[in-house]
């Protein structure tokens, strides 16, 4: 298993690598239309051939990864920071903090995600900028994914709070705020590293699902949803399974992420 | 009996904030108050002006919210504005299909979940946890409208779909869950002692995990419902997943209201069915 996870690491490293680079390794800009050759197989021009737009497919693949790869986890980081802030407060105060805050939880848990995030998202603007559709989409992922993770937050600072070490710390006269900072948030640090890190794969696969739905980023801003939109254009894919590209890296890095994950949450 | 009278006040709480929740996102959302049909230059001006009466009726969230509670304790769930139907109608016609599609999909899910997490677990070897592992991962790392799409191709049936989103998640909390039980001290001894591997399974394990797997029914519900949307949507099955995605799309409030309301009361009776469930096979089981 270990050299699993070694294999695992280093996909997802060579991915973000390849995806960061793809302004220099890109053969094309992703907007950029070969007229002349729309829905063109693989060649030594175009790697993975063209869309029907006649586009490259590997720069668009190249420049998709970059954007879904560095927004979900900056999706991540914001549903983990508003679930500590959720979880924590509840966790730490109680009473009818607790009970209000773990109100909202349920009220969010109550709906099925993708149900949420679909009314949600077709309450934006669908006809904005392409970089726009990319900041509401994940904006509303990390806005509206908090909710699993601040229950676990929650549980997680109320074991803490009632723990020994911190009566003894505030027995001993240290300050709330301060018993806060360096007592009872470091020891919560493997949580919210496995919330963070499960929250990447899920925002991964939501943004993909609300791509092929039509309400992720808008064109001609390529993402892994929105690459995978074009499957509904298909007419086959036995001859033609370069087209089936992004979906390929799609689920390599999402197993990645659960393979890496698992350990996460060992250590959690 | 107060437990349950609470739970159903807490439910009933949660599904009256849920519908104002999406109300007010539908009211709040840019351009709600423009209908495409404002548009139309054939339209006279007092045509126009009837639209915006229309809608001007919506314009404070709080009374529509009361209004449309009122009237939906007298069974009036008003109009849909894209399918200019009744909303009770359109319910009515589309939830069976889902129930039905969603039903068999998660049967299908848990049948396949259980058994290879069974059949993972008790082989105790190496290569077959891994092979049910990585088959568990690639699904669960697929979403639900690829897999849909996949479908569409090939012609199979859409509630294998559903079955296959539920089936990792499943799989793998069912697997972890018998993995840590056959490694209790009690299983470890009644192995060395010679009890089969059946035995240990219906008489050790299974009453011990089943009040958590019962547990994990409720949410699968959920899991379930969330993916009939793009299924359904993808599909072209005309049940509440396909309904909730153009009723988001057209920004519909009475259906998303509807639909909101509904879903909330489907997942959170399948939760607390499921902790009920679960809780009194614990107590049948010791």
């Amino acid at each position: 298993m270990r050299r699993v996870r070694q294999f695992a690491w280093l996909l997802l490293a060579l991915t973000v690598l390849a995806s960061l680079g793809a302004g220099v390794w890109a053969p094309a800009d992703y907007a950029m239309q070969f007229r002349e050759v729309p829905n063109s197989p693989p060649s030594h021009q175009h790697l993975l051939g063209t869309d029907e737009l006649g586009r490259d497919r590997f720069s668009r693949v190249l420049y998709g990864t970059r954007i879904s790869l560095l927004m979900a986890p900056a999706a991540a980081l914001l549903s983990t920071l508003l679930a500590t802030l959720v979880g924590g407060v509840a966790g730490y105060l109680g009473g009818w903090w607790a009970r209000a805050a773990m109100g909202a939880t349920d009220l969010f848990l109550s709906m099925p995600w993708l149900f949420l995030l679909l009314v949600v998202r077709a309450m934006m603007p669908l006809n904005v900028a392409p970089v726009t559709s990319v900041a509401v989409t994940f904006l509303l992922l990390g806005l509206l994914g908090w909710a699993g993770s601040a229950r676990v937050l929650c549980a997680g600072v109320r074991s803490l709070h009632d723990s020994d070490f911190v009566l003894q710390a505030r027995a001993s006269g240290l300050h709330e705020l301060r018993l806060l900072a360096i007592q009872v948030l470091p020891n919560l640090k493997p949580v919210l590293l496995a919330q963070f890190w499960i929250s990447i794969p899920v925002f991964i696969i939501s943004e993909a699902n609300l791509g092929i739905l039509g309400l992720g980023v808008s064109e001609p801003l390529p993402s892994w949803g929105s690459l995978l939109r074009e499957m509904e254009s298909f007419t086959s894919f036995g001859f033609e399974a370069w087209k089936l590209a992004p979906l390929v890296l799609l689920v390599l890095v999402v197993s990645s992420f659960q393979i890496i994950l698992s350990q996460e949450e060992v250590y959690a | 009996m107060a437990k349950i009278v609470r739970h159903l006040a807490a439910m009933a709480a949660v599904v009256l904030l849920g519908g104002l929740l999406s109300a007010t996102l539908v009211r709040l959302a840019p351009g709600f108050e423009v209908d495409e049909q404002q548009l139309d230059a054939r339209l006279s001006s007092e045509s126009v002006q009837a639209l915006r009466q229309a809608r001007a009726g919506d314009r404070n969230i709080v009374r529509f919210y009361l209004h449309y509670l009122g009237r939906a304790m007298r069974g009036d769930l008003g109009e849909s504005r894209t399918l200019n139907r009744p909303v009770r109608e359109l319910l009515s016609e589309r939830l069976p299909v889902t129930v039905r599609l969603a039903g068999l999909g998660l049967l299908a899910g848990w049948l396949c979940a259980v058994l290879l997490a069974v059949g993972a677990t008790m082989a105790r070897r190496a290569a077959c946890d891994l092979a049910a592992t990585l088959l568990g991962g690639i699904f669960l790392s697929m979403p639900a409208a690829v897999l849909a799409l996949l479908f569409v191709y090939a012609n199979a049936p859409a509630c294998l779909v559903i079955a296959l989103v539920v089936f990792p998640k499943v799989f793998s909390y069912t697997r972890n869950l018998l993995a840590r039980s056959y490694e209790s001290p009690h299983l470890v001894t009644a192995y060395a002692k010679g009890v089969g591997p059946l035995r240990i399974l219906l008489w050790h394990v299974l009453p011990v995990t089943g009040a958590q797997l019962l547990a994990v029914a409720g949410i699968s519900v959920s899991i379930a419902l969330g993916a009939a949307i793009p299924v359904e949507a993808l599909c072209g099955i005309a049940g509440i997943g396909q309904l909730a995605w153009q009723a988001a799309l057209g920004r519909d409030l009475p259906l998303l209201v509807n639909l909101t309301v509904l879903v909330t009361v489907i997942t959170l009776a399948a939760n607390w069915g499921s902790e009920f469930a679960g809780q009194s096979f614990k107590t049948s089981a010791a």
